[in-house]
């Protein structure tokens, strides 16, 4: 049903992202999909990488260490943006356009205030992309 | 990357640092972007900021705003003799830093420096050339141009109080015209004084800070702020006090300069709109500019709430379009084929000139040279943290020689023009009509500066249009520089991070806001506008420094 699944990955918060990933990871191996990693980043230096390109390497070694531990064909997208506070959920879904991803599994905080005055990224993602959206609280 | 790809592919991914976009050199050091960032939750609001810098900037700044409020009879006075102080004594030091800045600009340009390119060997441009120049000039001076392109060019031809450039004689005494010849000679030396402090060395300033700034972070790796500049001079120590006190200063520059700004610009804008519609007193009603406050920082917040491709860079075109026809207009309905000649004649005038007028010691023109050039370079140089910051964070993917020639020598020229145009016509209308221009009026006879520009306007056709789109760029350009500005006092106070929460960003709008108002109700924005250019001083030297840093960066650099 399923051949290309995205998963939208904040590298600096890798280690809360447990659920969301095995859920990914779950529903890839079912459907026997390709995994997709997806990651926006600043121009500027961030703690996670000083270079856009070192970026995209530390996620592609992400993607393949996934890829490799289950059995997934997997691949990263590594995204740009000048300002990333705004333009991210913009960026993702033109990436998920881009990839022709066709489900879309991301982390997303529990719902509170601030949702009513702007939504998560996750919010957005499920409110403007074609893909089917599966939100992981 | 498939899972396919053998080992060792994946070693030298994940163990050496890759090079960025081709080869540039990666600076070595154990900081780590926002190792000293704390995370506080207030609410619902999760934060990202520098410890100390976010909390220090904000407490010394609401301590400055209490204390000028509590002792205004003494501490604004103090600031101001302190201000004219720094700009008397040290304004040899001004020039000649002016002049160094210049110097060196152009000397990376022409050397093979100037093909090290932004970002590594392969970078690509953010920003187009359109939406990149839109930027420039929003954040740079386009304020300034709209304020002083009628007045200061108008001044110098005649002003009574004897402060003109070069002591040379004024175009017209007690209101009757000169001989021709000395008219035209006052005219000339008006337009030359003027261009020189819009053209080449401003435009040097900025662009020496936004080079570093953008040679460090983008090819270097450091955090985007202010204190990784000096990495080459004070090595891992900026990471402690001796960079938070410079981002520190960064930061209390940029606030109070936005803040003064805004407050003057809403007077301005507010004494525009009396004037346009005939509004009794709206220039001296304090409610008046607190909404014209309100009104921008609104504005201010729904742009940076856009992000900077959606806000700044729309606005900033919105503006450029806006500018270009008042510009053409002006043109083409003053006297144009005066204008046109002029143009050239105004540039090689400047050349001409330009040695006498940056020459910082032997000259007897204290008035124009403390007053006004000094002044001025203080008040660039106490901006270009800000500006330098953001031109800085557009200006990715360019080589050094298309970043200096479009930071530099375009400007200079669009500067040029827009001072040829509207100084051009105002000084036309002042030997045309002498005492019956309302220029001579509100610049010679009695000192209104904030209605030189709609003085000129009302004298050419279709002065109710012209006046309100002079109104409009006047807010809209307010709106850029405190949407920039504020993404720069972000960026700074989260130690270089470009992708802090939002909402800091709402709080530094917002509270730039309550700055401006507060001081505006309060009184004492002329004595943190002298806060804010006192801190030109220190900064000067810590550009020179810059200078040094920013060769020995570029000398690195694989090219």
């Amino acid at each position: 049903m399923y051949r290309k699944v995205i998963f939208p990955v904040d590298l600096t918060h890798i280690d809360q992202l447990t659920k969301a990933l095995q859920t990914a990871i779950d529903l890839a191996l079912h459907y026997k999909a390709e995994i997709c990693f997806v990651g926006v980043t600043g121009t500027a230096p961030s703690p996670i990488a000083h270079t856009p390109q070192e970026f995209e390497a530390k996620l592609g070694a992400f993607a393949q260490e996934q890829g490799s531990a289950h059995g997934l064909t997997s691949s990263a997208k590594a995204c740009t943006s000048p300002d990333p506070t705004i333009d991210t959920d913009k960026t993702l879904l033109a990436a998920i356009d881009a990839l022709g991803g066709d489900l879309v599994v991301m982390q997303t905080h529990a719902p509170n205030v601030t949702d009513y005055i702007w939504a998560g990224h996750g919010d957005t993602i499920a409110a403007h992309s074609k893909a089917s959206v599966f939100l992981v609280r | 990357m498939s899972q396919h790809d053998d080992d060792a592919n994946q070693d030298t991914a994940t163990d050496a640092l890759p090079e960025p976009e081709g080869a540039a050199e990666i600076i070595e050091t154990d900081y780590e972007i926002g190792q000293d960032n704390i995370t506080p939750k207030i609410g619902p609001f999760g934060l990202d900021i520098h410890n100390p810098v976010f909390a220090v900037s904000g407490l010394v700044v609401i301590a400055f705003v209490i204390i000028t409020l509590a002792f205004q009879d003494t501490v604004g006075p103090a600031l101001g003799e302190m201000r004219a102080y720094l700009t008397s004594t040290f304004d040899w030091f001004f020039l000649m830093a002016g002049n160094i800045f210049v110097l060196v600009c152009l000397g990376i340009l022409i050397s093979p420096l100037g093909k090290v390119r932004i970002g590594g060997a392969d970078a690509t441009p953010d920003y187009g050339y359109a939406g990149w120049f839109a930027m420039l000039f929003a954040a740079g001076m386009g304020i300034g141009l709209m304020f002083f392109g009628v007045l200061e060019p108008a001044y110098y031809f005649g002003t009574p109080w004897g402060d003109q450039p070069l002591m040379r004689d004024i175009g017209i005494v007690d209101g009757e015209l000169v001989d021709p010849a000395a008219v035209e000679a006052a005219r000339r030396t008006a337009m030359a004084a003027t261009i020189y402090h819009w053209g080449l060395h401003p435009w040097a300033i900025y662009a020496v800070v936004a080079l570093s700034l953008a040679l460090f972070a983008y090819n270097k790796g450091l955090p985007l702020t202010v204190r990784s500049i000096f990495y080459p001079i004070f090595g891992e120590r900026i990471w402690g006090w001796p960079g938070h006190i410079i981002d520190i200063l960064a930061v209390f520059a940029t606030l109070f300069g936005l803040a003064t700004s805004l407050g003057f610009g809403a007077q301005q804008a507010s004494a525009g709109i009396g004037y346009v519609f005939g509004i009794e007193g709206a220039a001296e009603n304090v409610t008046f500019a607190v909404i014209l406050i309100a009104v921008i920082t609104a504005l201010a917040l729904i742009s940076v709430l856009r992000g900077l491709d959606g806000g700044v860079k729309r606005l900033s075109e919105l503006n450029m379009i806006l500018a270009v026809i008042l510009l053409s207009f002006v043109i083409l309905v003053g006297p144009t084929l005066t204008l046109v000649t002029q143009f050239f004649g105004n540039l090689g005038a400047y050349v001409s000139e330009i040695a006498a007028l940056s020459n910082p010691v032997g000259r007897d023109d204290d008035g124009y040279r403390q007053g006004w050039t000094a002044f001025y370079w203080a008040w660039w140089i106490s901006w270009s943290p800000f500006v330098g910051m953001f031109i800085a964070r557009v200006s990715r993917g360019r080589t050094v020689r298309e970043f200096i020639t479009c930071v530099l020598l375009i400007p200079t020229i669009v500067s040029a023009i827009w001072m040829t145009a509207f100084g051009g016509t105002a000084i036309h209308q002042i030997i045309e009509s002498t005492t019956d221009s309302a220029v001579f009026g509100f610049v010679i006879d009695s000192y209104v500066p904030e209605l030189s520009l709609f003085g000129m306007l009302s004298e050419l056709p279709l002065a109710a249009i012209t006046s309100v789109v002079g109104i409009v760029l006047v807010i809209v350009f307010f709106v850029t520089s405190s949407d920039s500005g504020s993404l720069v006092i972000d960026t700074i106070t989260a130690g270089g991070k470009i992708n802090a929460p939002v909402s800091q960003r709402i709080f530094w709008v917002i509270f730039e806001g309550l700055v401006a108002a507060t001081l505006l109700i309060g009184g004492g924005l002329v004595a943190l506008q002298a806060a804010s250019v006192s801190t030109g001083l220190p900064f000067a030297v810590v550009l020179l420094l810059a200078c040094y840093a920013l060769i020995k960066g570029l000398m690195s650099e694989p090219r």
